[in-house]
């Protein structure tokens, strides 16, 4: 009897032991069972992976997460409406200018019309992070497309081909967030595919690296990159158009950026965009910011966009935060395709006495009823004149796609040929090369455009007049914040508009807020990044 | 089948003849209740091995020498011990102890006497539960163990409730404790599914039989990485041997509202519109006089029934019962239905050498949850608009959009929404089904009895379904008939198998005790959702997921208890989880603990005065791994929603391709188990006779790598912040608790009790760098008003979840001046960096006291709990207590405000001052109740009881919201904690 329990409890033993044996090799989980979350390997065997892969570069611009319009955040520790690309973009480079001033009572926001910003700054940290998303998703791109790791998963040399242009593409979305964080925030740390994927502390790379690095990467993507065509069906993808474009800002703001002037380098990548790149003006302005923005005769002037849709591509950001928050008051929002409007963004009387023609120039958009000149009140939206620039109807007159009316189907023109004329007219302006009349006549370009006949066209141009034309053109995109820079009138009393300082009329800022603060949770996550000078 | 019964009782019997020419002593042992005789009592010569069992008839044999003691002992009973001098045939009365039944608690793979406990544990079982209408285990022991705090959400029937032992021991990563329901370690924080509500109510509260807290290292270290926030052990009713019992517990309850948000009326919002507003504001003023919240809510009835079955026949004892709820909220259409079955089988086989074990707790629940954003909106909604009204076809007045000029008018968009509307014209529900159960072997080994194997295995299912939809008219075009629907699954499965020995050693007068084992443990959680957009005509799919957690581990423990004084207890646990790499997926959790029964000492035994009196102190490390991510250290691709696409070019036929983008998701190769290393000094007490009995305990917890979300380094990971194990966190805490029995005798029995814990938690290490201008963490306690705007901080040197906000600058007549900060950092501007940590949601302590009365068949029961130095944001007051949000400038709308507004005359919101931060310090009279017994009122033995309680009897508080108990301190629109009447019904046949 009691031999045959122990052999009982030794066998027992025995099926023990190889239960845990089995059960202990559950400890390694793979991935996820949805096909949802898949390991990098799964993902990378498909060869659709890197085109789906190179989609969320272009998305990261557009939404704020996996989620529309939102559940799945990129980034974290904001709205995630408020972490999308343009739109955090969008608030530091116009609402802390002459063009824009919003009504809401979100955190810190009245801080970028007040110039008052710290480093504590929510939306200012959000951008920050945002841009910094970007660039590890371009860096991890390039990482998991080195040619080595393309042949040890077989790919066939067809596909190589096509990602060497998504590399290209990679390497110019990447230059454009470095760009916009030497813009904005000036010397930050600089990353790239060849750093470490795992945790390291960044060095600070000095404004004048990357400057250089911006230059070279871009110079050298550039060949690889497709050959400019406006009609392209690969639409909103960029092309060297974008690259020259990105370029000539670059350049054009060297002094700014590292005490240099490139405008004669800026000029030769402005022509290239001019004369080579078969981009042509829009025939009609307004249609620029509507809901089919995307068709050809539209899309030809924009050399660089960022599409949305109300059904497919959903933020609270981009466009539908562009369409959404300056409507209110006595404006009608089936005008502007849309359920209702936010009521958040009007602009000053700064800006609205850059036109000194408001009924012709097609340019201004205001809507002026109900709605007083002067801002008494920030937090009033009947304070100052509404901007109706961007809205979500057709040239038809037909509203977007989402029939709800929350989410808007507007492309945002980020780099437009428009654009282009302009920086051709400053620089021939500043001396570097290419002449006066060519630089009137694409002035007048715009102008004829603006008024529908030549009524509008100016004979004598200065770069006052440019950075005023610059307003009148381009306001609302996204530019205003680098030009007044350029002018040397974004901070200091050379320029004051209302509510500039935190006082209704305008008052002189301190020029170290020509740059933003490193955010005080970037310098908590790296002690190797030194904060900018006055903050 | 009785014949069986006595061979095998023979067999029993026969056994342990070890004849010895001595002196025959037999006799009869009776129960003295009953007098009936009781069968299977041990009988044993004092240090000797000499002993028997009485047999079926009571009777029993045994050889003995004059002098000898004598020990009956039977569990359930209390010892009886005679000394021998030639009795014959006597009978033995034994007495059953209810107390003593108590004294077994449960811990981990395991139970040790009571009085054996080395570790800080407190049981609650069913004569200490609170009464009433309560759903769940969580409300039937609030306010009544020191270490343990329990706050509900909310008064919505079936409520969840943030639930801290000793504060808890994380930042980022969970802080609810460890559920294990009859040997099943549940999902972290209970395992919910959609459709629910608390986890909890899963369990039927009238087949609880106790609740045990394990608080120290000591006791929880047995769970190693699950157990860092403390472990709390539901144990079930059980059958016992006898006749079938019937027991039918219900009531009938009644709530109602308590107290209102004090805002304006219609005429007093009336005065201030037209005071404040513009022409345009004043003339959309309406001419009613509604109160909203008066509106929105009912006088809520509810009824709880249960009945249960128990017995044992031969060697099976069986328990089944079943329950049913239909419990109304007191926010309109609020309801709760649940259904539970209960069944305990137990069996014991092959000379009890088997005990075998069955149970399974299986509930449905049905719910309409209304739509609590009512709650806010009848704050928030006009006063001097009607209720109901059909121009448009909307059925109830809302706020339109009437610049369009043509069509109907749609809704203001930015405006609210009556609240009658959200909970009449959208309607949220849920299904939730859930099996939690466990088959048990406990068995003996015949050739070595002193060895036990036990194999358990056990499994928690639960499926549920959220799900809603919009009515064709309501005002919101683009949710119209809308539907949403959200499927979850639980699947989670254990398997214990340890083996366990137990010998005392004579020779050096010490009991051992081993424990050693294998745990095996998968979760499986199945999501998925989607959204039927009906104006667009498309359904949104949801994300869906099918994720799985693995945890093994092996564990030890040995218990040494040495001349039955000293007590040593040390244990090891090793745990292996699927979260982390191989390299970091194992982790060591020890603890040791020593006890010493003073009262055994020889100038103690015999005192009068303490009756009890044991020293503790125990050390012991254990882990944690609950971070939410379920694969935080393995690179993993995510694909979008349809809804998050993004054009890449055109098809040839010039149609947009939307590619939906896959995105690297963040990890941490690096990334281990949190630590927490907690020492424990602790004193139990019993005197005179344990009338008085209490203990003390004193802990300091240390939690290191802590896994913290927190900043990136610019450039590094795949977002702004990931998981990082860097945190430091320290708890300490003072616990003391006691019970006093100032009258007990045959009539009166008068008990009070009560409990307090002082507590107190800082984080100690936060960042990478440690720099005193960095303000920590800062995106954590998200308010309601405007987007973004958060007003609490986690900081090195302060309390976690601190309020961050400005220092108000008052007026000569105290009231605050409106945007006037102090400049803490005299830099001459008043910005962020003049925000300070001012104040804190933790109390610094709180407590519980409560006290039974019995006289005669009356029994009066009353239960108290307070807290003090918590503060709370009130965010109803900072949100609506100022005109801008009232007079809004974004459309044609009004928001009621909130009474404050006439005090401070705030313009516009001021989110950060804390004016808003508030002592909610206060004192409730949780329960009272009356009970009146009808022994044998239906025949013999069978009882009837019935009792009368009041719940949530009254606040005592300067907080001026409407409740200052709030989990995590922000006051948003809380769902009212109703005064319930009840009135219940007991019976025992």
């Amino acid at each position: 009897m009691k031999n045959i329990y122990k052999t009982l409890s030794k066998l027992g033993i025995v099926l023990l032991a190889l239960t845990m044996v089995s059960c202990v090799s559950e400890l390694d989980q793979d991935a996820p069972n949805d096909g949802n979350q898949i390991s990098d390997e799964t993902f990378f065997k498909d060869p659709t992976s890197y085109k789906q892969f190179l989609a969320k570069l272009y998305a990261g611009l557009a939404v704020s997460g996996q989620n529309g319009p939102a559940g799945s955040p990129d980034i974290s520790g904001i709205d995630e409406g408020e972490s999308q690309y343009t739109r955090g973009l969008w608030l530091m480079q116009e609402l802390t200018t002459d063009e824009a001033i919003i009504a809401w009572n979100d955190k810190t926001i009245k801080n970028f019309h007040y110039q008052t910003w710290t480093s504590q700054d929510l939306f200012i940290t959000a951008t920050f992070n945002r841009l910094d998303f970007q660039v590890k998703l371009c860096n991890e791109f390039l990482r998991q497309t080195s040619e080595s790791k393309l042949s040890s998963r077989g790919v066939d040399d067809a596909l190589k081909a096509e990602i060497t242009v998504y590399r290209a593409e990679a390497k110019f979305l990447r230059a454009l967030s470095y760009w916009h964080f030497l813009d904005l925030f000036g010397s930050v740390g600089l990353v790239t595919e060849d750093s470490p994927s795992q945790f390291f502390l960044p060095e600070q790379a000095s404004k004048q690296e990357i400057f250089e690095f911006i230059e070279s990467d871009l110079l050298a993507a550039m060949v690889d990159m497709r050959v400019p065509n406006p009609a392209s069906p690969d639409y909103p993808r960029a092309d060297q158009a974008a690259a020259w474009m990105l370029l000539g800002k670059l350049y054009m703001n060297a002094e700014v950026y590292v005490n240099q002037n490139k405008y004669t380098e800026a000029m030769t990548y402005i022509k290239k965009v001019i004369d080579e790149s078969g981009y042509s003006l829009a025939t009609d302005y307004n249609e620029l910011f509507l809901a089919d923005n995307d068709r050809p005769a539209v899309r030809r002037e924009v050399i660089f966009g960022v599409a949305f849709d109300g059904l497919r591509t959903k933020t609270y950001g981009g466009t539908t935060f562009l369409t959404h928050a300056p409507v209110g008051g006595t404006m009608i929002a089936s005008e502007f395709g849309i359920n209702g409007g936010w009521g958040g963004i009007r602009t000053t009387s700064a800006f609205v006495s850059k036109f000194d023609n408001t009924t012709n120039d097609a340019r201004a958009q205001f809507h002026s009823d109900g709605q007083n000149l002067e801002i008494e009140d920030v937090a009033t939206f009947t304070d100052g004149y509404a901007i109706k620039k961007f809205k979500n109807i057709t040239s038809q007159g037909v509203a977007g796609s989402d029939a709800s009316g929350d989410f808007v189907d507007i492309d945002f023109p980020m780099f437009r040929l428009a654009d282009a004329y302009l920086m051709y007219a400053e620089c021939a302006l500043r001396g570097a090369g290419g002449d006066n009349s060519t630089a009137v006549s694409y002035v007048n370009k715009l102008r004829a455009r603006a008024y529908g006949n030549a009524s509008g066209n100016v004979t004598n141009i200065n770069l006052n007049f440019i950075l005023d034309e610059r307003a009148r053109e381009l306001h609302w995109e996204g530019h205003r914040r680098t030009d007044l820079i350029r002018f040397g009138k974004f901070t200091g009393g050379s320029y004051v508009w209302p509510w500039k300082g935190k006082v209704p009329n305008g008052a002189p800022t301190p020029s170290f807020r020509d740059v933003f603060p490193i955010p005080a949770t970037a310098l908590g996550g790296n002690p190797n990044l030194i904060q900018n000078a006055g903050y | 089948m009785k014949t069986i019964y006595n061979k095998l009782l023979l067999l029993v019997l026969l056994f342990p003849l070890s004849m010895l020419a001595q002196s025959t002593f037999t006799g009869t042992v009776l129960d003295k209740a009953s007098n009936q005789p009781i069968p299977g009592v041990n009988i044993v010569v004092e240090g000797t091995q000499n002993g028997t069992a009485t047999d079926f008839d009571g009777k029993f044999t045994l050889n003995v020498k004059k002098g000898e003691q004598i020990v009956f002992s039977y569990i359930g009973y209390k010892n009886y011990t005679l000394t021998y001098v030639a009795q014959k045939n006597i009978s033995i009365v034994l007495e059953e102890d209810s107390a003593q039944l108590d004294e077994v608690i449960v811990i981990g793979y395991g139970s040790v006497k009571k009085k054996d406990a080395t570790g800080a544990v407190s049981t609650v079982s069913t004569e200490d539960f609170n009464r009433g209408p309560l759903v769940s285990a969580d409300q039937l022991i609030q306010g009544k163990v020191s270490g343990l705090q329990i706050i509900n959400g909310g008064g919505a029937p079936g409520e969840g409730a943030q639930i801290r032992i000793r504060s808890g021991s994380s930042l980022s990563a969970g802080n609810d404790p460890l559920y294990v329901i009859d040997g099943v370690p549940l999902d972290n924080g209970g395992g919910g599914v959609q459709g629910g509500r608390n986890p909890l109510s899963a369990i039927n509260q009238n087949d609880i039989e106790s609740v045990t807290v394990l608080k120290d290292a000591s006791a929880t270290a047995i769970y190693g990485s699950r157990a860092s926030n403390g472990v709390i052990i539901i144990t079930t009713k059980k059958g016992k041997t006898g006749e079938m019992k019937v027991n039918y517990n219900g009531n009938f309850s009644v709530g109602e509202v308590t107290k209102y948000v004090d805002v304006l009326n219609a005429n007093q919002f009336t005065d201030f519109v037209m005071a404040n507003g513009t022409l345009a504001q004043q003339a959309l003023l309406g001419t009613s006089n509604t109160d909203w919240q008066k509106e929105i809510y009912r006088t809520a009835l509810s009824t709880d029934h249960n009945v249960s079955f128990s017995g044992g026949v031969d060697n099976i004892n069986y328990r089944a019962s079943v329950g049913y709820s239909d419990l109304n909220g007191i926010l309109k259409e609020d309801n709760f239905q649940r259904v539970t079955l209960n069944t305990n089988l137990a069996g014991k086989f092959f000379d009890n050498h088997l005990k075998v074990e069955f149970t399974n707790k299986t509930s449905s629940n049905k719910n309409n949850y209304s739509n609590r954003d009512a709650i806010g909106a009848a704050v928030s909604f006009d006063p001097t608009q009607k209720i109901y009204d059909d121009t448009y076809g909307y059925d109830y007045f809302q706020w339109l959009d009437f610049n369009e000029t043509t069509g109907i008018p749609n809704q203001e968009v930015n405006a609210g929404r009556n609240p009658l509307s959200m909970i009449n014209q959208k309607t949220n529900k849920g299904y939730q089904y859930r099996s939690i159960g466990n088959i048990q072997f406990d068995y003996k080994l015949h050739f070595f009895p002193d060895l036990k194997a036990v194999a358990n295995f056990g499994y928690d299912y639960s499926s549920g379904k959220g799900f809603g939809y919009t009515d064709a008219n309501y005002v919101v075009s683009g949710e119209r008939n809308n539907n949403y629907n959200n499927l979850e699954q639980k699947k989670n499965q254990v398997m214990d198998l340890y083996l366990n020995y137990n010998k005392t050693i004579s020779a050096i007068d010490t009991n051992v005790d081993f424990t050693g084992g294998y745990n095996y443990q998968n979760f499986n959680y199945i999501n998925s959702s989607f959204t039927n957009d009906v104006v667009n005509g498309v359904v949104n799919q949801g994300p869906s997921s099918n994720e799985t957690v693995n945890l093994q581990s092996v564990f030890a423990r040995a218990i040494f208890s040495i001349k039955d004084k000293y007590l040593l207890t040390g244990s090891i646990r090793r745990d292996g989880s699927s979260r982390f790499t191989e390299e970091n997926r194992w982790g060591n959790f020890p603890s040791v603990a020593v006890a010493w029964k003073i009262n055994e000492e020889g100038i103690l035994k015999d005192s009068k005065v303490v009756s009890d009196l044991k020293l503790r102190a125990s050390w012991g490390i254990t882990g944690q791994q609950e971070i939410g991510k379920r694969y935080p250290a393995i690179p993993l691709y995510l694909n979008s929603t349809e809804t998050a696409g993004y054009q890449i070019g055109y098809d040839a036929g010039g149609v947009p391709v939307f590619i939906q983008p896959y995105r690297p998701q963040p990890y941490n190769l690096n990334l281990k188990w949190e630590e927490t290393k907690q020492v424990n000094i602790g004193v139990d007490f019993g005197l005179f006779n344990n009338r008085i009995t209490g203990s003390a305990e004193v802990y300091k917890k240390n939690s290191t790598d802590l896994i913290v979300f927190t900043a990136n380094p610019q450039g590094v990971g795949f977002s702004n912040a990931d998981f990082y194990n860097i945190g430091d966190m320290e708890f300490k805490g003072i616990e003391l608790s006691m019970d006093v029995y100032p009258v007990k005798n045959e009539t009166i029995k008068w008990r009070i009790g009560g409990n307090i814990t002082f507590q107190d938690a800082e984080v100690t290490k936060l960042n990478l760098v440690t720099s005193a201008d960095s303000p920590g963490i800062i995106d954590v306690g998200g308010i309601s008003g405007g987007t973004g705007n958060n007003v609490q901080n986690h900081q090195v040197g302060y309390s976690p979840y601190s309020f961050y906000v400005f220092e108000q600058v008052y007026d000569v007549n105290g009231a605050p001046v409106e945007g006037v900060y102090v400049d803490r950092n005299q830099d001459g501007q008043v910005n962020e960096d003049d925000l300070y940590r001012y104040k804190k949601p933790a109390a610094d302590f709180y407590y519980g006291f409560n006290t039974d009365f019995q006289y005669k068949n009356f029994d009066f029961n009353m239960s108290w709990r307070g807290s003090y130095g918590n503060y709370n944001y009130n965010n109803v007051y900072s949100n609506y207590g100022n005109v801008a949000t009232s007079l809004p400038g974004n459309g044609d709308y009004l928001n009621n405000a909130h009474a404050t507004v006439l005090e401070t005359n705030f313009a516009a919101p001021q989110y950060t001052s804390d004016y808003y931060v508030q002592d909610a310090s206060f004192l409730r009279l949780d329960n009272v109740s009356l009970g009146y017994s009808f022994p044998n009122a239906l025949g013999e033995g069978k009882n009837l009881r019935i009792t009368g309680a009041v719940q949530n009897v009254f606040v005592i508080t300067d907080y001026d919201g409407i409740d200052p108990e709030v989990s995590g301190g922000i006051d948003n629109n809380l769902y009212p904690r109703p005064r319930t009447y009840s009135l219940g019904l007991n019976l025992n046949f």
